[in-house]
């Protein structure tokens, strides 16, 4: 088919979603990703039975604790789709590139990118005076 | 085991909103089979915190620890070496293991990251409830392994109250009436004999009315 989706999402392979830990979501914003998006199976087609639910209750979950950060719990967003539904995946991709682009850089990278130029700043003073 | 719930992060934030190096101490035990407070908590926590003193500029030291339990002098001596480090602590472990904590450190201000709720069993995944209230004179043998007194909204000792209907206690539809469960255990048993005898006044000196409580075991006394 070869669809074509933004180069700004990155992939990350897992072999069901319902191994996705909370932690794995968080110390992703921690690094400074504007969004993260699970796409799971269809609800009811997951070969573990429960994994995409158990995805969907930790994504509401921490959508919550995000809102409250005030990082915006729209950055996070679950999606379910057959394994072959390319169109889908696509589609997706989009509709949360749009989220994001609405939704401005996550204030997270923004703090992370400040700090950097501190810390520069920090270092070449460091380097005149030596 | 005792079971905890997360207190709101806006809430852990007031606590730590002026200190800038924190641990957050987790442990092991109760807390992290009951997931409030084990080692992912505190990943979680400490990822919370970090983003929020990240967005408001501030460079704060925020450190992760989980020992294997709180509530016992030898695990908490462990980070003795490096809790000079940070100005202060929030404990994910249940009431004691902060109050323990605290106890061992008098200069570090420790704060609570869990609400203690109860002693209690994990009927299914997500769902715990209340078993004991640590009355100090068990009475199950008598009544069918079901405790009256955590079971029961009103902890009376002999047979349910005008308000128990149709199984159900009157404070919930949802709770199940415990004199119900009892009655219904020692028919099973065929035990319905133990339902007739009338239990004494309970001693409830034993009990937390009796003022903060002690074990003391010679024998095992070092």
């Amino acid at each position: 088919m070869r669809l074509p989706y933004q180069s700004s999402i990155k992939i990350i392979r897992i072999p069901c979603t319902g191994k996705v830990d909370a932690l794995h979501i968080m110390r992703s914003f921690e690094k400074g990703a504007d969004g993260v998006y699970l796409v799971g199976c269809r609800e009811g087609d997951c070969h573990f039975n429960q994994g995409n639910f158990r995805a969907k209750a930790r994504v509401e979950h921490l959508q919550k604790l995000l809102d409250k950060l005030g990082i915006g719990g729209q950055r996070l967003q679950m999606y379910n789709l057959s394994s072959s539904d390319g169109p889908m995946f696509a589609r997706y991709a989009e509709e949360m590139h749009q989220r994001i682009l609405e939704a401005g850089p996550s204030p997270v990278r923004l703090a992370l990118q400040k700090v950097k130029k501190r810390q520069s700043a920090k270092e070449q003073a460091v380097g005149a005076v030596l | 085991m005792i079971v905890a719930d997360k207190k709101p992060i806006e809430e852990i934030i007031d606590y730590v909103k002026d200190h800038q190096s924190i641990l957050v101490l987790g442990c092991n035990e109760c807390v992290t089979v009951c997931e409030a407070g084990g080692k992912k908590e505190v990943g979680l926590l400490a990822s919370a915190l970090r983003m929020h003193f990240l967005q408001q500029g501030r460079e704060v030291n925020i450190g992760e620890r989980t020992l294997e339990r709180q509530c016992d002098h030898e695990y908490l001596e462990e980070i003795r070496n490096n809790v000079d480090n940070y100005e202060a602590v929030v404990s994910l472990a249940c009431g004691v293991g902060v109050q323990f904590t605290a106890e061992k450190y008098q200069n570090l201000p420790v704060y609570p990251g869990v609400n203690t709720l109860f002693m209690g069993a994990n009927e299914m995944r997500g769902v715990w409830s209340e078993r004991c209230q640590g009355c100090g004179q068990c009475l199950l043998a008598h009544s069918g392994g079901i405790c009256p007194v955590s079971r029961c909204a009103k902890r009376i000792l002999n047979g349910p109250c005008g308000g128990s209907t149709a199984g159900k206690c009157e404070i919930s539809k949802e709770l199940p009436c415990g004199w119900q469960l009892i009655i219904d255990r020692l028919k099973a048993l065929g035990r319905m004999d133990d339902y007739e005898k009338i239990s004494p006044i309970k001693n409830w000196s034993t009990e937390r009315a009796g003022g903060p409580r002690k074990v003391v075991r010679e024998d095992l006394k070092l």
